[in-house]
Formats: structure tokens, C-alpha cells, sequence
């Protein structure tokens, strides 16, 4: 029978299946970071437990740290928890990507980054965003703490078989119009718990023909559709993004070919059956943007804030509750909303095509008005190389603050962060209620989308925009 | 974990659907490096006013519902992120047990619970039941109408009885496997460690550079 990418790694990853049905899956990567780790580790010295495989797990500190001085954190609960991680790391013998490494960042951002995501791997992290590495046809996803304990003892999991859900992008991209835009319309049409159960395979023309940082995005917001993880099949742009660039541990030279011969031999196969399709006609998305306090909340940059009996997966009430909180009403125009704060940031969007694509946006202008504009790198090495290409100076001159590497105001544990009634157009995957901060208001939209609003003040249709001519020059 | 088969206690309602683990318990609780403590901060957002008062306006801090232990929600419960911190906040505050709907909007399927914090709950021990969309409406109108009503949920039975008058009682289905692991309060690692032959084995063919 045809086989899926999903039933390929699954099936390469079985250990043994339990009585009772579940499976023993072997995890091939574990990803650690200090919030979602400490009670794990405590777990294991308590039962008196050690780690299986040291070497297969990696750490890195990106959620509390603070990214306008990171060698110095103030808070001191913050400080106990990065130190927690260090010793834990340190006695438990885990590879830890701290400062002094010039390699630490978002733990999504470092994976693909470091040559630890590869295809057809099983990778897993106390982190629900752990999906992005299904970019490169690797099944990855996020676990609780329970679990991260599991894994470091155990090196597998305990899981039951996904179901499996095609996403298929048709036609291409209009100009301006990016992934990001991809996977928000996608979550607009399922809503937020439209992947629940499911594991998502995205295909298509439209995302073959997308870079693998681009296609990192949409694997991302799978976890805002519901699904835990999201695939993309590997080929040619993933084998090159692995052989390019400085990627430790990624192989090379003869185990390299010898890897790229099994990957492709990954792909879904003809024929291969789904539990669920939907086919989504690229050419006609438009720039997305929320306007409610759920991913799902989200439409055109033409369109309208909505009636609260119009939404499709939320009831009236949800509606009303979310446009309460972001102080907006029924029919407003979404270019007529301006935001205080830009933030350029988080594991979905600050790698170095997402900077590129911004300094390109914003180079040679001023931001507007007190607009406040924030540009957070994913990485050490994507904050080094931007700087190699002069973006931090595009960056300043425009008007913005060029931090360190962190997670940021994406869910503002380190002090960046919303003041109450603030709103932001956010690059980030998630809209909640306080989630940048108590009381603030987000919206999300892609780099370019954002780099536009910073420039005129509101969001702006950037198809129909002036500056688009930079990029596409 | 504490093992469950039966509870008996008040059951408190939070008229929400899609309510996230930011909103079950804020980020800026989650730089504690302990297991415990959460209790306080649950729905910390709602809960308090910005003088660390509580809020009189939000529905837990009604005095008909101090002490309950079962909580009732809309669909999506938990979605968000994958921190267990929100299942330990939810049981801390003195929840045993939270019932959720099925709900079809728009021709979806929506569950009643993410799929990250039902498995959570499961290592814990906090039951998760998902009803009938209708049968979760009727809880909410008896609730509100019955002051101190109590209900009692049975995992052997499969069974939520409302303690009115005349008793109401709702069956729910539960993954055969779950319902184990709650039963008997099972320690998954000390199971998964009993096949720590299977492991090996497995690791000496298995190639992790290439997982072929
Ligand atoms: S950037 Fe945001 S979403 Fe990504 S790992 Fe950090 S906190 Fe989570």
C-alpha cells in the first residue's frame, strides 16, 4: 500500500507496540529549554533516574532571557531558572547552547539552524512550536514536562497513531503575499481546533516553491490550527538549506549523499490515503491579519473587522469578547487599525530571510510617528549575520532597537512586553489575551506585512503598496 | 499520581470557549523551577484586579463557587502551549476533574480539550470529560439555576450524575488507555522502563543520523 511521509517516519520509529495499543516511538532529538525543563530534571533525580542519551538531547536558553542585556538578567526567579538549566546540563552531561557559544536562540530557530533537524528524524521539546522542524519532513512536536521527563529516562514516548490531514496549496503567491499569510488563512478556514488529532502534510505547488525558512512558518502555526505537528515532504531546497552554511551536526561529504539517497526515498507516496484533505487556492490569499484574541480570528487586509454572528468556528459571544478586548468594532476597516508597537520577532518569523526581507522594506525611511519598533533575532548566529550584511544599521537608522537573541515580546516573560490597551502588529503565532503582555493587543502578520505598518502607521495592503517595489527590484 | 475512580464535589462554570494556557496560568509564573504553588495563579489575569485583589466580577471568585472542584467550560479548552504548568495550576486550585464540550461550529468538529493539555492531564491525574455539546448547555442551566449544586463523576462507570432533586446523569466515553492510567495512577516511565530490553534492541539496528 502507498505509504504517507507520516507512516514512513512513524514506522521507522516504532520501538515496540503495547498491549493495550499504544506505541513505544523512539525520539531522536530532544530539544530543552529552561521553563518547561526544571521540574523534569528534579523528577529524575528524585526517582533516581538518568539520562538514556545525553547526546541525543540539546539545550538552549531563549524564552526568559532578556534581549537588551543578556549577560545580565535582573529578575532574579529568571536567574534561578537559567542557572537551574545550567546545572542540570552540566551534571546530566546535555550539550547546553548558552551565550558564550555564539550559538544560542530560539530553540526552534537553532534546530534546523545547527544541523540537529534533519529529515525523517523524530524530534520532540517541552514546547508546543516543536512543529516547525516538520519543515524538513521530520515529525516533531511539542510535549509537557511529564513528557520531557519521559524522554530524558526513556529516550521514546508512549503515543497513539495520529490521524493524518492533507493540506494542499494550489496556484502561487501573489506578490507580497508569503507563507505566513499561507498558514493564517489555513487556520481561518479549520479554526483553531480544526487539526486536533491530526498530524498536517502541506503540499502543493505553492510550498514546494518556497524556501525552507518560509516553509519553517507554516510548519510552526500548525499547533494554532490544532495539530501538533506539520510536515513538508523533503527535496531539493531542504537538502541544499542541510549542506549549506555552518551546520555542525549535520553530515557531510559521503554520509551526506549517503543521507540524501534515504530521503528521498520519504515522500508520500501516489496514492497514499489521508484521513482529511482540504485544497486551498493560493493565488487568492490576500495579506492576513487577526483581529481577535484566537489565530482563528483573522481576514484580508481589504476586509472589515466582522460581524460577531459571522465568524465561522467561533460563536457570537467568543466574537464579542475577543472585539471587546481589542477595543475594535464591527466593520472597521483593517487598514484603519494602527498599531503602537511593531515586533519583529519569535520562532515563526526572525530568521535571516524574514530580516532581509524587512531591512529591504524599511531601508532608507523613517519609522512613523512613536511608533515603537522592535527587531529580535531568532538567533546568535542570525543576529551575526545580519550584522555581517549592515541590517542592524538599516534596522537603527529606520528608527528601530536591535536586540539580542530570545524569545521577546513574543510571550513576554523577559520584561518586553505590552503595556495594558498597547496593541502590536507582531510577527509571533499567537494573539491571546495578554499573551505580549496584560491587556495588550495583538495582531499578527508576516515581517513584510509588519515592516509596512511600521513604515505608514496602520496596516497596509502591501500588494497595493508602494514600497512593495523594494522587494521584488 | 493519585489515582482516580470517583468524585464528589461542587461544581463551579466558566462561560468560555478556547480558553488558552496564557490564560490559565500567565508566563510570568512560569519561571518557578518547583511542581507546586500554582494554585493561586490560575486565570491570574481574570482572577485579580490590578491591586492583586480579586476580582469580584469573575465567576470563580463568586462565593457559591469557593470550594468546587469540578469546572465546567466551552469547546478547546487548554489550547495554546504545551506548558504542564496550566494542568498543575487547574488541579492545585482544587479542581479534580474539568468537563468540556464536543461542539460542531460551522460543519467542524471542535473537541472539547487541545490535544497537549488532555495528554497532560492524563500524567496528573485530572480527568478530562467531554460531553455532548447539548448535554454541556444543560450543565451550565443547572448550575446556574441550583446554587451549591454538586455533582459526582464516576471513571469505572463512565458516568456525570448531577445531585439535583431529580438526578441527572450524563455517560462520557474515555480512551480505554486513559482510563487505566487514571484508574490506577500508573507511573508511565516505571512502565516504559520494563521495556528497556526493547530499547536497546532497538537502538543497536537504528540509525539516529538518519533514522533509517
Ligand atoms: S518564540 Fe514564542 S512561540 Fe516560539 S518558542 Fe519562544 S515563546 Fe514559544
Amino acid at each position: 500500500m502507498a505509504k504517507t511521509l507520516f507512516q514512513k517516519i512513524w514506522d521507522s520509529h516504532v520501538v515496540k507496540t503495547l498491549p493495550d495499543g499504544t506505541v513505544l516511538l523512539y525520539i531522536d532529538r530532544h530539544l530543552v529549554h529552561e521553563v518547561t525543563s526544571p521540574q523534569a530534571f528534579e523528577g529524575l533525580r528524585l526517582s533516581k533516574r538518568s539520562v538514556r542519551r545525553p547526546e541525543l538531547t540539546f539545550s538552549t536558553l531563549d524564552h526568559n532571557v532578556p534581549t537588551d542585556d543578556p549577560f545580565n538578567i535582573k529578575d532574579p526567579i529568571s536567574k534561578a531558572q537559567v542557572e537551574a538549566l545550567m546545572n542540570n546540563c552540566r551534571d546530566n552531561g546535555i550539550k547546553l547552547f548558552d551565550y558564550s557559544t555564539g550559538n544560542q536562540g530560539i530553540v526552534h530557530t537553532i534546530g534546523p539552524e545547527m544541523g540537529i533537524t534533519l529529515p525523517g528524524l523524530t524530534i520532540v521539546c517541552g514546547d508546543s512550536h516543536t512543529s516547525t522542524h516538520g519543515a524538513f519532513g521530520t515529525l516533531a512536536f511539542g510535549i509537557g514536562t511529564s513528557e520531557v521527563e519521559h524522554v530524558l529516562a526513556t529516550q521514546t514516548l508512549r503515543q497513539t497513531k495520529p490521524k493524518t490531514f492533507k493540506v494542499e496549496f494550489v496556484g502561487r503567491l501573489q506578490p507580497g503575499c508569503t507563507s505566513k499569510d499561507m498558514v493564517l488563512k489555513l487556520i481561518g478556514l479549520i479554526g483553531t481546533a480544526g487539526g486536533t488529532g491530526y498530524v498536517m502534510e502541506y503540499c502543493g505547488e505553492a510550498v514546494r516553491a518556497l524556501s525552507m525558512e518560509a516553509r519553517m512558518t507554516i510548519c510552526n502555526m500548525s499547533i494554532e490550527g490544532g495539530a501538533r505537528a506539520g510536515l513538508i515532504a523533503p527535496d531539493e531546497t531542504t537538502f541544499q538549506y542541510v549542506a549549506s552554511g555552518h551546520r555542525p551536526y549535520a553530515p557531510r561529504g559521503a554520509e551526506l549523499e549517503k543521507a540524501i539517497a534515504y530521503w528521498r526515498t520519504l515522500p508520500t507516496e501516489e496514492g497514499a490515503e489521508f484521513d482529511r484533505t482540504i485544497k486551498i487556492d493560493t493565488s487568492a490569499i490576500s495579506p492576513q491579519v487577526t483581529w481577535g484574541t484566537s489565530p482563528g480570528m483573522v481576514t484580508d487586509v481589504d476586509g472589515v473587522v466582522p460581524n460577531p454572528d459571522g465568524v465561522p468556528g467561533y460563536s457570537r459571544r467568543d466574537v464579542e469578547q475577543a472585539l471587546d478586548y481589542m477595543g475594535l468594532k464591527p466593520g472597521m476597516r483593517m487598514t484603519d487599525i494602527k498599531p503602537d508597537t511593531i515586533f519583529i520577532g519569535s520562532c515563526t518569523n526572525a530568521r535571516i530571510e524574514d530580516l532581509r526581507k524587512v531591512a529591504k522594506l524599511v531601508k532608507g525611511r523613517r519609522k512613523a510617528g512613536s511608533l515603537r519598533v522592535m527587531v529580535v533575532p531568532g538567533s546568535q548566529q542570525v543576529r551575526r549575520q545580519a550584522e555581517a550584511e549592515g541590517l542592524d544599521k538599516v534596522f537603527l537608522d529606520f528608527g528601530a532597537e536591535w536586540r539580542h537573541a530570545g524569545c521577546s515580546m513574543c510571550l513576554g516573560m523577559n520584561p518586553d512586553q505590552l503595556k495594558p490597551g498597547e496593541r502590536s502588529a507582531s510577527t509571533s503565532n499567537r494573539n491571546f489575551e495578554g499573551r505580549q503582555g496584560k491587556g495588550g493587543r495583538t495582531h499578527l502578520v508576516s515581517p513584510e506585512m509588519a515592516a509596512a505598518a511600521a513604515v505608514e502607521g496602520h496596516f497596509v495592503d502591501i500588494r497595493k503598496w508602494d514600497g512593495l517595489k523594494a522587494l521584488t527590484a | 499520581m493519585e489515582p482516580f475512580s470517583s468524585h464528589r464535589g461542587l461544581v463551579a462554570i466558566l462561560d468560555r470557549a478556547n480558553v488558552d494556557t496564557d490564560a490559565i496560568i500567565p508566563k510570568q509564573f512560569l519561571k518557578s523551577i518547583k511542581r507546586t504553588g500554582f494554585g493561586e495563579s490560575l486565570f491570574f489575569d481574570w482572577r485579580y484586579l490590578p491591586d492583586g485583589e480579586p476580582d469580584p466580577a469573575f465567576v470563580l471568585n463568586h462565593g457559591r463557587y469557593q470550594g468546587a472542584s469540578i469546572l465546567v467550560v466551552r469547546n478547546n479548552f487548554g489550547c495554546g502551549s504545551s506548558r504542564e504548568h496550566a494542568v498543575w495550576a487547574v488541579m492545585q486550585y482544587g479542581f479534580r476533574a474539568v468537563i468540556a464540550p464536543r461542539q460542531e461550529i460551522g460543519g467542524a468538529q471542535i473537541p472539547g480539550f487541545a490535544d497537549i493539555f488532555r495528554n497532560n492531564s492524563v500524567k496528573n491525574g485530572l480527568l478530562t470529560v467531554e460531553l455532548a455539546a447539548e448535554e454541556v448547555d444543560k450543565i451550565f442551566e443547572m448550575v446556574e439555576r441550583n446554587k451549591g449544586l454538586q455533582a459526582s463523576i464516576d471513571l469505572d462507570e463512565q458516568r456525570v450524575v448531577l445531585h439535583l432533586p431529580e438526578e441527572l446523569a450524563f455517560h462520557f466515553d474515555i480512551d480505554p488507555v486513559v482510563k487505566k492510567h487514571l484508574r490506577h495512577g500508573l507511573d508511565d516511565i516505571a512502565l516504559t522502563m520494563e521495556h528497556a530490553d526493547a530499547i536497546g534492541a532497538f537502538e543497536k539496528h537504528h540509525n539516529v543520523q538518519m533514522a533509517g
